[in-house]
């Protein structure tokens, strides 16, 4: 049994050490708004936070990640107030097909919480994940929104 | 009753309200689609729309949403002509039933419209079957949501739920028809009656629905055109929405799958026991073509999945490679036994007798998908009933698929729509292949108790896809003495879809479209634009060549063979005036231009290049202009302007699938490289609202970009360009790069 805080709440997971964190966080706990993309690191859909800083899920295995703190999309909410990456996001309309935009919004949410006032540069070097859909345009838009508000 | 153009019908409802149905099919299938959306206590008006007493609208949308925006913009046709408010107006995806099939596009396609895509018809040829056979369609793809099933189902539906509306209050108020105002989901009279839609719309079922109401005119739009925000977007910020691969029932098992990484290869044999050894594994499955584990979840399947050594059989294609592939479309395409596809005047004749002409080979290579979602499916077997979960860009095809794949009645069978990462023609039906995964999953479920989630792992995904077909291009055309092109003649290898992919708006007098056949061993599959992308590539490269033949600046050069073609050339000078064609750039950047009609929607898009240090190009700028006709939600339009452009952009930069052994090389996405946002240039979209019937929103966006950057690339290198992807050559500038 591994123990690991996901959103705050202590969980037990039973699992391998070498299990990639994504893969219990999606089939053992069943939290799904964390996305299989690649499984190699390349496309972000898998990013979450841990312990404050965004970490593709799909290559890092769940043993390391005991006794850190994991935060999924799931968890981003305040009660029911939505994060103000999530609200720039709606705002933006930034979704398409969305399926990788929770690895887009957690992959922001860390490098605002590291640059409050983010370059043109800062955002390109930050947000290398992939967009299928080729949401750019309102992903920029949409963090130079959140880093305002 | 029947009219000129449509079927509408009414009738009661199982909820006691009323049915009013639009579609093309017989009035047992209306009464259906009302029985299926009708809910407890609320009167179904239409098989499109449902009003509740509690005054809500709710519009049935039989299309699928892949991020295209169609779940918000047909809603928003209904809500307009039914006078809805549109806070009251929400959605409900239609169940995958024969009543909801695409009965205004069948129709359109028996018309003879060009811009349908032939692969829609799945399985199915037109013309040869019976109407009732027909209606097995309910289709995402071609941009034919909005063109067909908004212009002609829900615009009406939502005008004759509104005159019912009024004859009812009318008679309960023992006023005139024309005295009432229907408003914000709200009747009233001068007299001071009045009464919400819902409060009317159970007295509004005695009434027959007008079989041909008057629509609005665009100038009383108030919901059409302006940036509603889209229904499906807050669940995909907060991680509820459901996606196939999301799919959890209980006592679930997790499936991975390996096929014959060589086309038509079969499975000699597989040792299970290091498999079967490993953690969580419950079981093997041996397909003639591929091997399974199953397991209790996806990680452990697909760990187990790596120790298997399948021993393949590699079959006939085991010592195909890429280079054999383009040398043999290039042999069939110089040995010349071509299919006639379209011409006019003498083509043939008028190159003879020229003095100036110019030819260029040309080539694309296979693309893959690569949705964000990998292929999966859950599937579920109780007895002789099927469950299944998914996404499907053809809801009902995929579920008479099933059917037919688990020759089962299609009663059997249940369908449930999850939301799609991602289509771009992936998840509709193949010609050659049918719907892979759904028929996959059927089959590994067959051998499982309880439910079983089958996933395609990225690199199963990339090297076992239906593909953006290869091909290669000879055009050939001759320069008279004005300049202007005299002769054209267009030859490439494979047709798809759709016949217009070829047509160009120049008006040649002398033009030819010839095509051999044959050439293609690797499975094809309509990718986002389908034919589209890569004859835009073809023919607006060559027109840019012309161009420099003719010694003539190349938006000048199309703007003078547009002269009869008024919308081309607006969008054309529109997109020019945008970058400010005329204009000096800095040095080291240039522009190319294209234009391209797809779907019915006319795009001209400039991109402004650069080069970095080590010869790459760069794309800094686009301009879009685009006439679709009209706009029904600006903000969406444009999205997806700029997405489908980004989506070719990958393409013309990065995109390569390659064979080799039989093979496809690339397995991920370090070696299928996508655009990311460092890469993604600034992109300014403007409409031009002729008026026109509408035009595609999805796919437009997608196919000049190819040849407005490789046409910058030549205007800043000389270089031309007549291979994608753009990566694998190295450019020099002229004034030594930037």
């Amino acid at each position: 049994m591994i123990t690991i805080h996901v959103n705050g709440t202590p969980q037990q997971v039973d699992a391998e050490d070498g299990m990639p964190l994504l893969w219990a966080i999606r089939d053992v706990l069943n939290m799904t708004g964390t996305k299989y993309g690649c499984g190699v690191g390349a496309c972000g859909a898998c990013t979450v936070l841990i312990d404050g800083v965004a970490m593709r899920s799909c290559s890092f295995p769940v043993g390391l990640a005991a006794g850190k703190d994991v935060t999924t999309i799931e968890g981003l909410k305040t009660g029911d107030t939505l994060h103000k990456v999530q609200q720039a996001w709606i705002d933006a309309q930034v979704p398409q097909c969305g399926y990788c935009q929770s690895g887009q919004i957690m992959a922001a949410v860390a490098l605002l919480q590291e640059k409050s006032r983010p370059t043109e540069a800062d955002v390109e070097e930050a947000m290398t994940n992939i967009c299928r859909c080729g949401a750019y345009t309102q992903i920029r838009a949409a963090i130079n929104a959140a880093a305002r508000a | 009753m029947i009219s000129r153009r449509f079927v509408i019908f009414s009738g009661i409802a199982a909820a006691g309200g009323l049915a009013v149905g639009y579609a093309l099919t017989p009035f047992s299938t209306l009464e259906r689609a009302a029985q299926l959306v009708a809910k407890e206590g609320a009167a179904s008006l239409g098989a499109w729309v449902r009003i509740g007493s509690d005054n809500s609208v709710t519009v049935i949308v039989p299309h699928s949403e892949m991020g295209q925006g169609v779940h918000t913009a047909l809603p928003m046709m209904l809500a307009e002509e039914l006078d809805a408010d549109w806070s009251l107006v929400s959605m409900e995806q239609a169940p995958p039933d024969v009543a909801f099939a695409n009965g205004a596009m069948v129709r359109e396609y028996l018309r003879g419209d060009m811009s349908i895509p032939g692969w829609m018809s799945g399985v199915t040829e037109f013309g040869s079957r019976k109407i009732a056979e027909l209606t097995h369609l309910q289709i995402t793809g071609g941009s034919t949501a909005v063109r067909y099933t908004g212009v002609r189902a829900m615009r009406v539906a939502g005008a004759a739920a509104r005159r019912m509306l009024i004859k009812a209050a009318a008679a309960a108020w023992n006023v005139s028809e024309g005295e009432i105002e229907a408003k914000q989901s709200r009747l009233s009279h001068k007299s001071g009656k009045n009464a919400t839609y819902g409060e009317m719309a159970v007295a509004a079922a005695a009434f027959d629905p007008p079989v041909d109401p008057p629509l609005k005119a665009k100038k009383d739009y108030k919901i059409v055109g302006t940036p509603m925000k889209r229904f499906d977007i807050p669940a995909k910020v907060d991680g509820s929405a459901k996606y196939g691969i999301d799919v959890r029932q209980p006592n679930m098992s997790f499936a991975v799958i390996a096929a014959s990484p060589v086309y038509g290869g079969t499975l000699k044999s597989v040792d299970e026991k290091p498999a079967m050894a490993m953690r969580g594994v419950k079981k093997v499955v041996k397909f003639p073509d591929a091997v399974v584990v199953v397991a209790d979840n996806t990680w452990r399947a697909k760990e187990a999945l790596l120790a298997l050594q399948p021993i393949w059989d590699d079959g006939e294609n085991a010592n195909l490679t890429q280079a054999s592939i383009f040398e043999g479309m290039t042999a069939a395409l110089k040995k010349g036994d071509l299919t006639e596809d379209y011409g006019n005047g003498d083509v043939d004749d008028a190159l003879k007798s020229a003095k100036n002409v110019v030819e260029s080979l040309y080539r694309v290579p296979y693309l893959a998908h690569a949705t964000m979602e990998v292929m999966n499916c859950t599937a579920h077997f109780e007895g002789d009933k099927l469950t299944l979960w998914g996404g499907f860009q053809d809801g009902l095809g995929s579920r008479a698929a099933a059917a037919k794949f688990a020759g089962l009645a299609i009663e059997n069978v249940t369908l449930h729509h999850m939301a799609m990462g991602g289509g771009f023609g992936r998840r509709g039906r193949q010609r050659q292949r049918t719907i892979d995964y759904l028929e996959r999953a059927i089959a590994v479920a067959r051998q499982v108790e309880g439910p079983v989630q089958l996933v395609f792992t990225r690199e199963e995904d990339m090297t076992q896809d239906n593909y953006r077909q290869a091909s290669v291009a000879w055009m050939k055309a001759a320069l008279d003495d004005d300049g202007k092109v005299n002769a054209w003649l267009h030859t490439f290898t494979e047709k798809h879809d759709p016949p217009e992919a070829v047509r160009v708006n120049y008006g040649f007098a002398n033009q030819a479209v010839r095509y051999a056949t044959g050439t293609n061993p690797v499975p094809w599959g309509s990718w986002r634009s389908v034919d589209h992308s890569q004859h835009g590539f073809f023919i607006e490269s060559f027109m840019d060549e012309l161009a420099y033949a003719a010694k003539t600046d190349p938006f000048e050069f199309r703007r003078a063979h547009l002269a009869d073609a008024p919308r081309h050339r607006a969008v054309l000078e529109l997109a020019a005036s945008m970058a400010g064609w005329s204009n000096p750039r800095q040095p080291g950047r240039a522009m190319g231009i294209a234009i391209r009609e797809i779907f019915g929607t006319i795009v001209a898009q400039v991109a402004e290049v650069s080069l970095t240090n080590d010869g790459r190009v760069r794309v800094h700028r686009m301009w879009s202009a685009v006439d679709p006709g009209e706009v029904i939600n600006p903000a969406t339009f444009t999205a997806q302007i700029q997405g489908g452009a980004i989506y070719g952009l990958t393409a013309a930069l990065y995109g390569e699938i390659s064979i080799d052994k039989g093979r496809v090389v690339q397995q991920n996405f370090p070696d299928y490289e996508m655009v990311r946002m460092a890469d993604a240039p600034e992109h300014e979209v403007r409409f031009i609202e002729s008026g026109a019937r509408t035009g595609g929103a999805g796919e437009p966006g997608t196919v000049p970009v190819a040849a407005a950057v490789a046409n910058a690339v030549f205007a800043l290198t000389g270089q031309r360009v007549r291979e994608l992807p753009l990566m694998k050559a190295k450019f020099i500038g002229k004034t030594g790069g930037s």
